[in-house]
């Protein structure tokens, strides 16, 4: 009891935030990760160049080496076979890639936590319909099922995101029942029961918070891998439209040449989304430490 | 203590049993289409057990692990669906109650935890965990609530300035008086206890128990205590019903009980408690393991580890019969 915290009075914000300070690589990964989705929004203003649109395209710029002097700008990272500004490409890359990222695993988070959840709790009937789907989904290859799809919707973003939710929302269902079958028979929520509280709120209220520190883990590590498996879609050209590019199509615009020596044009788009699989990776680990009351000192 | 005489049950159990079946997977189904001899698994946790709990009384409820003591407290508590029998709460069967009266009914029968870390969620504040359900039933507003949690938190011993605090803050015996509040938030009147203080420290476990008597005399609360250990029980109970492989062996007020044990079964359990006064006697345990639940043996279900078994017993279920006014035993050995 000596060391309980009397909290009365303190931003739980400020305790949270300086829970997660305490890990330096985590708020690394966090500045990081930030600074890249400033990047990303903010695309538009910040780059030297708008890589799509042709008018400040030179194609006599081609396969510049990085920090060549082109003909109107400095190209830090060099330019791809069409002369566009590599930096330009991958601030406009990561916006698609972090938007479709973000996005599909929202989805399938919201979508695959309430089936795992009912399945749990409700167990029976409901328990093996949606636990069977997942796993006749799981029995498949990721790529496999969201090249299917994504050659069955056509191209575009929004077909890249229901492919991917498609692919995604079976790692939630299943890793939220895990942890909710252990969760149910737990003597609190037989409690609830006894209190006569309705079965929406126990399993929100009561269920749902007890079993989102796996749910967090698993949702940032597939954020990256969304983020990833968007990237080998577009490299193998079926992902998002050229007019949209991601970090993937890059990849797959310089690959060509990569045994040419021009290992630029693919290996900073590819750093660059190293990076943000890092960063959401070291951002989700300490997410998970902070979100755990029990392992609270 | 005990005044039966000018009260109707609270609770009354009418052969109320609990069977769990696992069913057979689809090779089993197959295999049993094709002539083999497996069987779906039956474990009959609860077989028709019958008792009464009068008001004001503390029932207490004993029995060895396994023998379906807790499955009936959860059933009491309205957590589990009984598989068959009737429980009646001050004379309504719970089953046909619907709606406003069923919701009010199950409020007014509440039930503590063994396990004090497991029973409290532990992402809710104190005031959350005590003050969901008299919120969501209207028992106070959002605006008396507040005040309605001193109350009850004061009431079981704790400080109400402890209501933002998560359970991991607190100490086994201050999470037990957590859910103790808890219950009591509801303003019930009949509590079932199980395994109340099983997993508390010796010297909270008085404190909990002296709690549980005070609370009874406060608030005219009626208890089933559900305890593995008649040592706990003697103190606070008007009554104990010993309970073998999910049958009642004998049901007796606690003085007679402890003084005139009739059933084999509750000598055995008697002669085991430590004492004092028997510091220096060899303990003998009950010969043999409770027989699996999944297949309980013919006849009395003691009859494996009773020393003094005869043919009858094997065979026939014996039925529980008065040996003296309010004492009950399932013994074919009182007939001679």
């Amino acid at each position: 009891m000596a060391a309980a915290v009397q909290d009365d009075g303190i931003n739980p914000w400020r305790t949270f935030a300086s829970d997660f300070a305490e890990k330096k690589l985590a708020v690394l990964g966090l500045i990081v990760f930030v600074a890249l989705i400033a990047a990303a929004i903010f695309a538009p203003w910040i780059t030297p160049q708008n890589p799509y649109d042709l008018n400040q395209i030179d194609f006599l710029d081609g396969r510049l080496e990085p920090g060549s002097v082109g003909s109107q700008i400095t190209y830090w990272l060099g330019t791809d076979d069409q002369g566009r500004d590599l930096l330009s490409g991958i601030f406009y890359g990561l916006r698609t890639s972090l938007a479709v990222g973000a996005a599909s695993t929202l989805i399938a988070l919201v979508l695959g936590g309430a089936l795992g959840l009912f399945a749990a709790y409700f167990g029976g009937r409901v328990d093996t319909l949606i636990m069977r789907i997942a796993d006749l989904q799981l029995s498949f290859p990721a790529i496999l099922i969201a090249l299917i799809l994504v050659s069955a919707l056509g191209q575009g973003v929004d077909k890249v995101i229901i492919s991917l939710v498609a692919v995604q929302w079976a790692y939630y269902a299943r890793t939220i029942r895990g942890t909710a079958l252990v969760e149910r028979r737990k003597e609190y929520v037989e409690a609830a029961t006894c209190l006569a509280i309705s079965h929406r709120r126990i399993v929100f209220k009561h269920l749902m918070p007890n079993c989102t520190p796996p749910l967090i883990v698993v949702g940032t590590v597939q954020v990256a891998h969304a983020i990833s498996l968007e990237a080998t879609l577009s490299f193998l050209g079926i992902g998002v439209p050229i007019t949209e590019p991601s970090l993937g199509l890059l990849i797959k615009n310089g690959f060509d040449y990569m045994l040419s020596g021009d290992y630029w044009v693919s290996f900073y788009p590819g750093l660059a989304l190293l990076i943000t699989i890092v960063s959401i990776n070291l951002v989700g680990d300490q997410l998970r430490d902070v979100l755990n009351p029990r392992l609270k000192k | 203590m005990s005044n039966q005489e000018q009260n109707s049950p609270v609770l009354e159990i009418r052969s109320l049993s609990k069977k769990f079946v696992k069913p057979l997977d689809f090779a089993g189904k197959i295999a049993q289409k094709l002539g083999s001899n497996i069987r779906e698994e039956v474990v009959h946790a609860v077989d028709g057990v019958s008792l009464h709990v009068n008001k004001g009384e503390v029932v207490s409820l004993v029995g060895e692990s396994g023998c379906g003591k807790s499955t009936l407290g959860r059933m009491v508590a309205g957590i589990m669906p009984p598989t068959s029998g009737e429980i009646l709460y001050k004379g309504q069967n719970i089953a046909s109650l619907t709606g406003e009266d069923a919701r009010e009914v199950a409020l007014k029968v509440q039930m503590i935890f063994q396990d004090p870390f497991a029973s409290l969620n532990p992402r809710l504040r104190v005031r959350d965990i005590i003050g969901e359900a008299p919120l969501v039933h209207k028992l106070t507003t959002a605006a008396e609530q507040d005040d309605y949690l001193d109350d009850v938190m004061l009431r079981c011993g704790l400080d109400p300035s402890y209501k933002r605090r998560y359970p991991h803050q607190f100490s086994g015996g201050q999470r037990q008086r957590l859910g103790i509040a808890r219950a009591l938030a509801v303003q019930p009147d009949f509590i079932v206890c199980d395994e109340a203080v099983a997993a508390l420290d010796v010297s909270i476990q008085a404190q909990i128990l002296n709690l549980f008597i005070k609370l009874r005399e406060d608030l005219d609360l009626t208890y089933l205590f559900i305890s593995h250990d008649l040592g706990v029980v003697e103190h606070i109970s008007d009554r104990i019903v010993i309970m073998y492989l999910g049958r009642v062996v004998e049901s007796a007020p606690t003085e007679e009980l402890f003084a005139k044990p009739n059933h084999p079964y509750t000598q055995a359990l008697l002669r085991e408690i430590p004492r004092l006064d028997a510091r220096h006697a060899d303990f003998t345990p009950i010969e043999g393991e409770i027989p699996s639940p999944l297949d309980p043996p013919q006849g009395c279900h003691f009859h494996p580890r009773c020393p003094f078994a005869t043919d009858r017993c094997r065979q026939e279920v014996p039925q529980l019969k008065s040996v003296a006014p309010g004492h009950m035993s399932a013994c074919h050995l009182n007939e001679g």
